[in-house]
């Protein structure tokens, strides 16, 4: 869409120990646009988050933000730059309100005592301007929520900070037909709101309902980015489970089928 | 969704339009689904001292007695009210009690023996409650040692460090009028009234202007009449004890007057608005309970979850020597048991009995006052009626049981209807 992708990746290399999990890989992510990222267990996809978010530091490879070269070192780099991830387990605390799990570890302050009505009204606010209307009252706690409610804070949590780019790490795993409906209609929201939009998923369904472009990993490789008109159910099948599909893919079938890095990946699935 | 949020909808629905019935209704919804606070410890003490009262209706009721209570569980109350912050982690510190004697045994030598004058010696007590506390949270937080290990490796070496500082078995007198003075003199009534009254007001203008505020910014607010109920309850709890406290209890008034509010009184009242302060109202005492509720969540918000670690072990033990100070000042003396035998575990009951879960995440340091006042009434009342030490123990054990069941019951409860 846009002339420069928000956050694009080139080269990424990362391993533990002797297991290479990411190899060269590259991902670009446009605003206003939900980037698809798929692959089947053990693909990388975690791990590619991560290195993004900046909770694993990557061996090789260049991070470009707004066309900018930049260095994620930390979870706080990452926040600085705007990015946000919205994690599988949604890193909620059951024991505080919805107000006060938005705000953990940036709260609102006038002096040394905690701001509570700013800090409300900003909440309400985010919530309304997500349309979020499942919500009874910003001070229960998250221990009453429903998954799909719980998921929703987590995403407003992640809109808060006026973040450009939102990774969401399989937010409808554990929702059920109307809350997915909803979690996927909030989804479709935030690129609508001018955000970029990383959402991994296994879920073929949820991919082409809101996805705009699809990038699908094997074996820690990158083997197709294509906009998600471009592409078949079926194809996309085939890139997660097999690695290619028709002209897609990786081209390193004739002979040996791709001798070089197949041994690599049998010990790595075999050591994890 | 559909179950949750039928079931939340009910009660829930009635905050927009705030009404005292609407505001009572949904508290009563919020203990029937496993939310019950300080209830039980409220109920219980209302229940232990009707049972005595008509037990023993002159001894028990009698306003020495009452001013007695207080004395009697101001060291187990001050050391609770540290306890809360490592609960409120999940975390436990078993050497606490004799934490508290090693700060007071510090005390006394630093008083006694050597001489110096009474604020240097509490400056003492409690620097060596700050190290003793980092040292804990430390081995805790950065080693990874559980801290029921480390803390239980604690209580048997300051058992031995006290014998070590009072000289196997004898006792250091404490007899600085300052020290002796916290725990056995009175505040003068005039004072007592002037303080209560400050405290009332204060309490009022805190209230009304967080009223206003949420008002004025459209916010859901609880009805003026509740919070003006919460007033007029708070003042008249205080001002019915700072009268009968204030009532002429000497035996011989020729002899000796005594009245008054005991100089404790204050001392804990000032240190719970302070703490209550640092839980509800402060970022870092937000990240307690975002520690306590869940760690990793806790980490990736940012939150330095190890420094937070340390940091309540170190309020614990620096409020441990503060307890133990005002044993010293009690027993105007330091001995090897000063903070052994009963003190942590009553200290833990209290802070347990008064709504402080074990399994972290939840509690409030008035839990540890109001559990502190069921020990104390417990410890007193059946002293009264004769019982050995022995039946006192098992009862209060009884009590600690039931506490920690409650406590248990309640989660389940609230796991199950979704409301914790």
């Amino acid at each position: 869409m846009s002339a420069t992708p928000l956050l694009e990746l080139r080269g990424i290399d990362k391993s533990f120990g002797p297991v290479q999990v990411l190899r060269d890989v590259a991902l670009t992510v446009h605003p206003g646009e939900v980037t698809a990222l798929v692959g089947d267990n053990g693909a990388g996809k975690s791990t590619l988050v991560k290195c993004i978010s900046g909770i694993h530091p990557t061996d090789a490879g260049e991070f470009l933000f707004n066309g900018e070269p930049v260095h994620i070192g930390s979870p706080r780099d990452a926040a600085t730059l705007g990015i946000e991830v919205v994690y599988q387990d949604l890193a909620l605390c059951d024991n505080l309100d919805i107000v006060q799990n938005m705000f953990l570890g940036r709260e609102k302050r006038s002096g040394i005592v905690l701001d509570e009505p700013t800090m409300e009204q900003l909440a309400a606010e985010t919530l309304a301007g997500l349309s979020i209307r499942t919500v009874t009252s910003l001070r229960q706690h998250v221990s009453s929520l429903s998954g799909g409610q719980r998921q929703t804070v987590a995403i407003a949590k992640a809109v808060l900070w006026n973040s450009k780019l939102v990774i969401l790490d399989e937010p409808t795993a554990a929702l059920g037909v109307a809350q997915t409906a909803q979690v996927l209609e909030l989804v479709r929201r935030l690129a609508d709101n001018g955000l970029a939009v990383v959402l991994i998923s296994h879920n073929m369904n949820d991919v082409f309902a809101v996805s705009d472009r699809i990038a699908a990993l094997y074996l820690g490789q990158m083997v197709a980015q294509v906009k998600t008109t471009d592409i078949t159910h079926a194809q996309v099948v085939e890139l997660i489970t097999a690695g290619r599909s028709g002209g897609l893919g990786l081209a390193t079938d004739p002979g040996s089928n791709g001798d070089g890095p197949q041994p690599a990946d049998s010990i790595s699935g075999g050591v994890r | 969704m559909t179950t949750t949020a039928v079931r939340k909808d009910g009660p829930a629905a009635v905050t927009p339009t705030p009404t005292i019935g609407g505001h009572f209704r949904n508290y009563l919804s919020r203990v029937r689904g496993g939310d019950v606070g300080a209830l039980p410890a409220v109920l219980g003490l209302i229940v232990l001292c009707t049972v005595f009262a008509i037990m023993r209706p002159s001894s028990f009721l009698s306003a020495g007695n009452f001013a007695n209570l207080f004395t009697q569980g101001a060291a187990v109350t001050l050391i609770a009210m540290g306890l809360v912050f490592v609960l409120l982690l999940g975390e436990i510190d078993l050497s606490a009690g004799f934490a508290s004697g090693v700060c007071a045994a510090v005390l006394a030598n630093v008083v006694t023996v050597l001489g110096y004058p009474w604020w240097v010696a509490v400056l003492a007590a409690v620097a060596t409650g700050v190290v003793i506390g980092s040292t804990l949270g430390m081995l805790v937080a950065k080693i990874g040692i559980p801290s029921f290990v480390v803390t239980l490796a604690g209580f048997l070496a300051f058992q031995g460090v006290v014998l070590l500082l009072v000289k196997d078995g004898t006792n250091i007198a404490v007899r600085d009028d300052v020290l002796v003075a916290i725990a056995n003199r009175n505040l003068g009534p005039t004072l007592g009234w002037a303080l209560t009254a400050l405290a009332v007001i204060g309490y009022a203008a805190v209230q009304l202007l967080r009223h206003r505020t949420r008002v004025a910014r459209g916010l859901i607010t609880d009805p003026l009449a509740v919070v003006a109920l919460r007033i007029g309850g708070l003042a008249v709890i205080l001002g019915t004890a700072v009268y009968v406290l204030n009532l002429e209890r000497s035996r011989n008034v020729l002899i000796v007057s005594l009245k008054g509010v005991p100089i404790v009184v204050p001392i804990i009242a000032v240190l719970l608005i302070i703490w209550t302060f640092v839980l509800q109202r402060t970022s870092y005492g937000r990240h307690i309970y975002a520690v306590g509720g869940n760690r990793e969540a806790a980490r990736r918000a940012g939150i330095g979850v190890d420094r937070i670690r340390i940091s309540v072990f170190v309020i614990c033990s620096s409020m441990a020597a503060i307890g133990g100070i005002v044993a010293a000042s009690r027993a105007n003396s330091v001995d090897p048991n000063t903070g052994g035998s009963n003190v942590l575990l009553y200290a833990v009951g209290a802070a347990v009995i008064g709504g402080t879960s074990l399994f972290g995440g939840k509690g409030r340091v008035l839990d540890a006052v109001l559990g502190g006042a069921v020990v104390a009434v417990i410890e007193n009342g059946m002293g009264l009626m004769g019982y050995t030490s022995g039946v006192k123990y098992v009862v209060t054990g009884v009590v600690l049981l039931l506490a920690a069941s409650v406590d248990a019951l309640s989660r389940r409860r609230a796991a199950a209807t979704g409301t914790r």
